[in-house]
């Protein structure tokens, strides 16, 4: 890193403003899958983006020809690009002062680099898979683990001539997971150790496989899945709903994380990941749910998958509320969104690697907990559904019109759970439904989950994202099961 | 490019040791990639990116990396060996792997593009000149996409090609919009001008007051586009014969004869006519037209050479087993027509978000979005505000298919997710009896 800082301060770039992003990524996948070792798939990249703001327009250049000539043919296109646009930009971004940042940030307990045993660590999915072939019905298992290990240098050219450190960023991801299918009666239903799309995933070393549940989950999830197997549709009403955190990260994700991205509010995604219900005059005064909805950006919490000292733009992360005791706040804008829109916002200007450009981003997007036990919540329900580990997700382009599906049900009647039931699904609209919400789950429900895979931008990116809730109670909600 | 992968594959080769094989896939594109916002420029920029996924076999064992290459011969090279070295070593780790499949041809095409002349700065200055009276967003990729193979073997196979794809939409207010796409080898300002003149004699469409329906069953119409959104759930598993094995594709009921589609359903994965390569990460040349759903039934699947040697059967696919050129067979509905012979129901442009709602019965939910209009008696009278819908194919697509038009539409993918897609497809619309919306 250092050498390419040198690299970047014997530039002359001769702009207004003129940065180096550079991310390194290794990369590693095992699974098994019915007991056979899945091809082992390894990943090394190293690549630079280089921004500039000249005149006023914008431009980046992405190479991974690390050399001068390399990172001076990157500094010619980006400020081709922002000549290009100078006279013909949406915004005039010589008006924006992007910070100069020096620090370091590193994952959690990675001082030094987890150990990574491929042989022992196969062995322990082989041994998952394994448990889970319970009898002929289990038509499709398996485990799997990713690691990943990133590293990131943000560097201003002005602090690199001045031999300032910038920002360097070291981070270990850690995906645990495991998936199983039962089939019967003309019936097929999947069972998931967090999801079928990795929502357990959180920075850290190995300790993080322990802690997901992975050892011993082989035959867990596959009872689970025969039990779904065996059991009746959700039943379909208006009825209290409780969710558990590995659906409530999909919820926030969806109805509270996405409305609230500023460059949505600004038009930028109308044409592809759309707009939001939200408009710029609502922060401050807008009842967004109720009195108990407490949400935050925090980029703080250790483990959580989206911790981070910097955004993509050197703005520092630091804890903000976004919605406090139901009202809204602040957008979800990073520092070039804060300045178009005259808004606050937070340091969530994110690119997926180095060769997209930073955009308005979720990063760790939490529920603040309340004081309800998970008994408490359930005692309170006459009749209702409760609902675990997200399978089906939809939304409309505005953030509104939304329809989830989770893997389980379990009926909630009279105050106790009265057996589970498959196919569960509900649907509302954001704007209402988190007026609904009832009870909030104390610490002990707490969980922190997330997704390796949030897509949206132009060009496309998938970055990651952390969300840790409670359980949640709403009121009213349209529930209703599978087809039959 | 071409030849410095095919040196790459040479200097792999003169490194093997007895006993084991390779094979290289580089997928590599230098593009610009300009976002636009109110018929101005929002992120503009350009990247230049090469991955070679290198794959090492020795016995029945098989290791792979993806590396990220630097462009530069001597950096790369050394980059290279050292991993292979390194893949070498992992070969250790791994146990034999009783799927593994690959080519043993030593198979040799070239396909270059027909023009590299395009110039991003110039469409930007059109684009941002002639839709200056207008609410224009979306994105502009540009530039060239290449794919490589080369294997122990000696085959040696490239495919390039030199595209742009605007992805586009004209706003009229609030979430009102035409959804447009011009792409091409050739960019041809009247074409973008014409284009624009169509979407802008929409908006007009789109400014009288919107219409709200309650849910219910509905006739309705879907272009295209709309089309490709349902039929793009098939790809989550239903064409793929390892999810069909293993009994999680959506298709699994029409295998086993529990429901139909119509009989004017006939879908094929066309490689031929696509614009994908016509080769995969295995160095299998893909069949020329693959059978998928014939007179409404199922009558083949997409099998990755994986799932080939798995269940002793014939590769014909990716590794993923989803469509990269779907075409459907036509029918007899003129476009003229669709107005009249939808009568009164919803026209619908697009639709957004899909999901399955009850995967095994092929039941689907999503929202309208952008064009979509409430037409009375064969002419629209108003734009609908959007509505979310639950409805199984097996019904849409089934005894609820009225007809398909004659017209079809190619329509070019527009993700970049890591990298620009290739992907198509050859669509008609559809006219159906009754779609069920819910919310």
């Amino acid at each position: 890193m250092q050498a390419l800082k040198n690299l970047f301060a014997q530039l002359q770039p001769q702009v207004e403003f003129c940065a180096l992003r550079v991310v390194e990524t290794v990369a590693e996948t095992l699974s098994v899958r019915q007991d056979v070792q899945e091809p082992l798939t390894r990943t090394l990249d190293r690549g630079a983006m280089l921004t500039v703001v000249h005149r006023g327009g914008y431009g980046y250049a992405a190479t991974s020809h690390l050399t001068a000539s390399g990172l001076q043919h990157a500094l010619d296109e980006a400020k081709r690009w922002a000549e290009i646009s100078a006279t013909r930009s949406v915004f005039d971004y010589s008006q924006v002062t992007l910070p100069q940042p020096t620090g370091t940030y590193q994952s959690p307990q990675t001082s030094t680099a987890p150990t990574w045993n491929r042989r022992e660590l196969l062995e322990i999915l082989q041994a998952e898979s394994r448990a889970a072939k319970l009898d002929d019905r289990i038509v499709d298992w398996g485990a799997t683990i990713s690691l990943l290990h990133t590293r990131q240098l943000y560097v201003t050219h002005a602090a690199a001539v001045q031999g300032d450190a910038g920002v360097e960023q070291e981070f270990h991801f850690v995906m645990p997971g495991a998936s199983v299918t039962a089939f019967g009666n003309g019936d097929t239903q999947t069972r998931s150790l967090g999801g079928q799309y990795n929502g357990y995933c959180r920075q850290g070393g190995l300790e993080i496989v322990q802690a997901s549940g992975l050892l011993g989950s082989g035959r867990r999830v596959a009872e689970e899945a025969l039990e779904l197997l065996g059991a009746p549709n959700c039943p379909t009403g208006k009825m209290d709903l409780l969710l558990l955190p590995e659906q409530m990260l999909l919820q926030i994700h969806e109805s509270i994380g996405h409305p609230l991205e500023l460059d949505r509010i600004l038009g930028d995604e109308r044409n592809y990941a759309g707009t939001s219900f939200v408009t710029s005059d609502m922060f401050g005064s807008y009842r967004y749910g109720s009195d108990l909805l407490n949400v935050s950006y925090d980029p703080t919490i250790a483990n959580e998958f989206a911790s981070y000292g910097w955004d993509d733009d050197g703005t520092p992360a630091q804890k903000h509320l976004l919605i406090q005791n139901g009202i809204l706040q602040r957008p979800l804008g990073g520092a070039i969104s804060q300045a178009r829109a005259g808004l606050p916002g937070v340091a969530n200007a994110r690119a997926c690697s180095w060769n997209r450009a930073p955009i308005d981003r979720m990063a760790n997007l939490n529920i603040e907990p309340g004081d309800a036990t998970l008994a408490e919540m359930i005692a309170g329900v006459e009749r209702g559904v409760l609902m675990d580990t997200n399978v089906s997700w939809s939304i409309d382009d505005s953030r509104n019109k939304f329809q989830f599906g989770c893997e389980r049900g379990v009926l909630i009647e009279n105050g106790k759970l009265a057996g589970v039931v498959k196919n569960p699904n509900y649907r509302g609209i954001s704007a209402t439904f988190w007026r609904s919400l009832k009870r909030v789950g104390n610490a002990g429900t707490f969980q922190t989950m997330g997704t390796p895979f949030c897509g949206k931008g132009e060009p496309n990116q998938i970055i990651r994202v952390g969300h840790a809730s409670p359980a949640c109670l709403f009121g009213d909600i349209d529930v209703f099961g599978g087809e039959g | 490019m071409q030849q410095a992968f095919s040196q790459l594959g040479d200097l792999i080769t003169a490194h093997l040791q007895p006993g084991e094989r390779f094979t290289a896939w580089l997928a590599a594109e230098n593009s610009d990639f300009v976002r636009f916002n109110h018929a101005r420029v929002r992120q503009a920029g350009h990247v230049e990116q090469a991955f070679l996924t290198v794959r090492l076999v020795a016995g029945g064992k098989q290791v792979s990396v993806t590396l990220g290459l630097s462009q530069q011969a001597d950096a790369d090279n050394a980059l290279v060996l050292a991993q292979l070295q390194a893949l070498r070593v992992q070969l250790a780790d791994v146990a034999e792997d009783p799927h593994l499949l690959l080519s043993n041809e030593a198979l040799r095409s070239t396909e270059l593009p027909v023009s590299s002349s395009l110039d991003a700065a110039a469409i930007v200055a059109t684009v941002t000149a002639r839709a200056e009276a207008f609410d224009l967003v979306g994105i502009l990729a540009c530039g060239t996409i290449a794919y490589g193979f080369a294997a122990s073997t000696g085959a040696r196979l490239w495919s390039e090609t030199a595209s742009f794809n605007l992805d586009w939409s004209l706003y009229a207010h609030g979430d009102k919009a035409v959804k447009c796409a011009y792409a091409g080898t050739a960019w041809d300002e009247a074409v973008f001008v014409r284009k624009l003149d169509a979407a802008s004699a929409q908006l007009l469409l789109l400014q009288k007051p919107a219409k709200t329906l309650a849910p219910g069953g509905y006739r309705a119409y879907f272009s295209p586009v709309a089309l490709e959104s349902l039929l793009s759930m098939l790809n989550w598993g239903g064409f793929s014969e390892k999810q069909l094995r293993v009994k999680r594709s959506p298709l699994l009921k029409l295998q086993q004869g529990e429901v139909a589609f119509s009989p004017l359903v006939s879908l094929t994965e066309n490689t031929a006519e696509g614009l994908s390569p016509a080769f995969q990460a295995e160095g299998f040349q893909k069949p020329a037209q693959v059978p998928l759903i014939t007179a409404g039934k199922l009558t083949g699947s997409l099998i990755s050479p994986r799932t080939a040697q798995e269940y002793g059967l014939t590769a014909n696919a990716d590794g993923e087993e989803v469509t990269q050129s779907l075409h459907m067979a036509a029918g007899d509905l003129p476009d003229a027509d669709v107005l009249k012979q939808l009568g009164t129901g919803l026209y619908i442009g697009n639709l957004w978000y899909l999901n399955f709602s009850d995967r095994m019965n092929a039941r689907v939910t999503g929202m309208t979005r952008f064009a979509t209009f409430w037409v009375e008696n064969g002419e629209i009278v108003a734009p609908l505000n959007v509505m979310r819908f639950d409805d199984s194919l097996f019904r849409v697509l089934g005894e609820q298919l009225e007809a398909l038009t004659v017209e079809r539409a190619l329509l070019v993918d527009t993700d970049t997710y890591g990298a620009r897609h290739t992907a198509s497809s050859l669509l008609p619309g559809a006219l159906v009896r009754r779609f069920e919306l819910v919310l």
